[in-house]
């Protein structure tokens, strides 16, 4: 929830090349490239402290918005193909039901996100970085509990030949709520 | 940093319901493969660090009465974390079938214990949970069900102890939910813990195995524990270590350290939400990290643990 100080890498399995560059992590140069929003890319966004908004944009696309940097990731079903343009911080999502069917009305299992195509960014917002080779395998799967309420959790592995020596492995979670009261987008900071 | 891992809340328009099939092998050798919160399941959290517990005031002033030199007591020693320490301690898993000897028919699954965790045994054979008035074992009682591709289980009995390695205390009229999904061979786990005495809201922690046949775990059960006199005076049993109210030594410890104010670091339900940024807006970070920088293996100076000391080649 806070920025971690800089040098901190823990729990990250980093190379010695990611090390360099976090050692020199500056945000003041972020802020005047206009690259605040390295730290909200799709391999670390949902780590990020936000909230999410989830809604299909059509049949086959999934889109889920996070108030934190005012992000939208989209989630392609069926057949669709990552398109190969200029990289984004979101990349190109093909997604999938693992026990299912997909698109739209799907009846179960767990969603398997496969993202490529990413801008490079940062992991933790203290400038660890990934690389635009960087590869964000997640798994998402919805459950109730017994007093009622609502949870997605996702299983996340992000893979980088250049900057991880092997998978960087999350599980995060996130609840549900009855409405978007608390919904407040902000944009995306580099501290 | 600490307070980075904690997850938002979602907003979700869709929601999926789970077939009623597709139940998984829940059996073997389940190496530890989170990249979370190391310092936690390892070297322990500092003293007095509630970030993101819902503790309610009851919990905390108890939190804040702990002393670890009560751990050293004879009747402490061979005691044990609770079954939420699943996803948080810092070993893997190894599960095993308890089948019927006659029908071969599973009846549970056995999480084996380690060092400092007693065995979970999650029943599958449909049995009730026992009284409220019987026995509480260190490792609680435990039922499965399957949701779908989810094995869902409920631990009741749990004893009096902590939801954190640092005092943040656990009553026994805590239970636990835990799902377990499977995805190739990563098992994840996420563990919801309510308790009526010391949290205003159920805590959740999720966390990420990888199977692996070829794991030789050093941190199964040991020995038969024999309590000795580790301190001079603690098998007196005249006094119990404990802080009295607002003697607490370590209150300021994670502000010292890193700058955080002390309405975060003692907790509470609101630390838990997004929104509780922007009361640390202005947060200015230690200039450089100085204790658990965690760039170890990489053959290069470092600091990898409390000392603040940089060492080399780990």
């Amino acid at each position: 929830m806070v920025t971690p100080a800089k040098g901190d890498y823990e729990s990250i399995p980093i190379t010695l090349e990611a090390k360099k560059i976090g050692d020199a992590w500056d945000p003041a140069k972020d802020e005047a490239a206009g690259e605040q929003c390295r730290a909200y890319g799709a391999p670390a966004i949902m780590a990020v402290p936000t909230r999410l908004r989830i809604s299909w944009q059509d049949d086959r696309t999934l889109k889920v918005e996070t108030d934190a940097g005012t992000q939208t990731r989209l989630l392609h079903f069926g057949d669709w193909k990552p398109q190969g343009g200029p990289a984004g911080w979101q990349g190109e999502s093909v997604a999938e039901w693992e026990r299912g069917r997909g698109g739209r009305g799907a009846s179960g299992g767990s969603l398997k996100v496969v993202t490529k195509n990413v801008r490079p960014g940062y992991l933790r917002k203290n400038g660890v970085p990934y690389s635009a080779s960087a590869t964000l395998t997640e798994y998402w799967d919805v459950g109730a509990e017994r007093n009622g309420d609502r949870w997605i959790t996702i299983t996340s592995l992000v893979d980088d030949p250049k900057y991880l020596r092997v998978a960087y492995v999350t599980a995060l979670q996130f609840k549900h709520e009855a409405d978007g009261a608390k919904w407040e987008p902000t944009p995306c900071s580099a501290r | 940093m600490r307070l980075l891992r904690l997850s938002g809340f979602a907003l979700l328009a869709v929601i999926v319901s789970a077939p009623a099939f597709a139940q998984f092998d829940l059996g073997g050798h389940w190496a530890r493969r989170s990249n979370q919160d190391d310092m936690e399941s390892g070297p322990g959290p500092d003293p007095v660090d509630y970030l993101g517990l819902p503790l309610n005031a009851e919990g905390r002033a108890r939190g804040l009465s702990f002393q670890y030199s009560a751990v050293s007591l004879p009747e402490h020693q061979c005691g044990y974390l609770s079954p939420f320490y699943i996803v948080l301690g810092p070993f893997g898993l190894a599960i095993d079938r308890v089948l019927d000897p006659v029908t071969a028919r599973l009846v549970a699954w056995r999480i084996g214990g380690w060092v400092d965790r007693d065995v979970t045994t999650i029943w599958m054979d449909g049995r009730a949970h026992p009284s409220v008035n019987a026995p509480h074992p260190s490792g609680g009682f435990t039922t499965g069900v399957w949701e779908g591709d989810t094995l869902t289980t409920y631990t009741t009995h749990l004893k009096a102890g902590m939801i954190r390695r640092n005092g943040a205390p656990l009553s026994d009229q805590a239970t636990m939910t835990m799902h377990f999904t499977r995805h190739g061979d990563l098992l994840t786990a996420r563990a919801m813990i309510e308790d009526p005495v010391n949290l205003s809201e159920p805590y959740v922690r999720s966390r990420v195995w990888q199977l692996d046949p070829t794991a030789n775990f050093g941190n199964g059960l040991s020995a038969p524990c024999e309590p000795i006199d580790e301190l001079p005076r603690a098998g007196a049993g005249d006094i119990y270590p404990h802080y009295l109210p607002g003697r607490n030594l370590f209150t300021n410890e994670l502000t010292r350290y890193y700058n955080l104010p002390q309405d975060a670091v003692l907790g509470g339900a609101h630390t838990m939400y997004p929104e509780f940024r922007k009361t640390l807006t202005g947060y200015q970070p230690p200039e450089v990290c100085k204790r658990y920088c965690g760039c170890g293996g990489l053959g290069v100076a470092c600091i990898t643990d409390g000392s603040g000391v940089a060492q080399g080649g780990r």
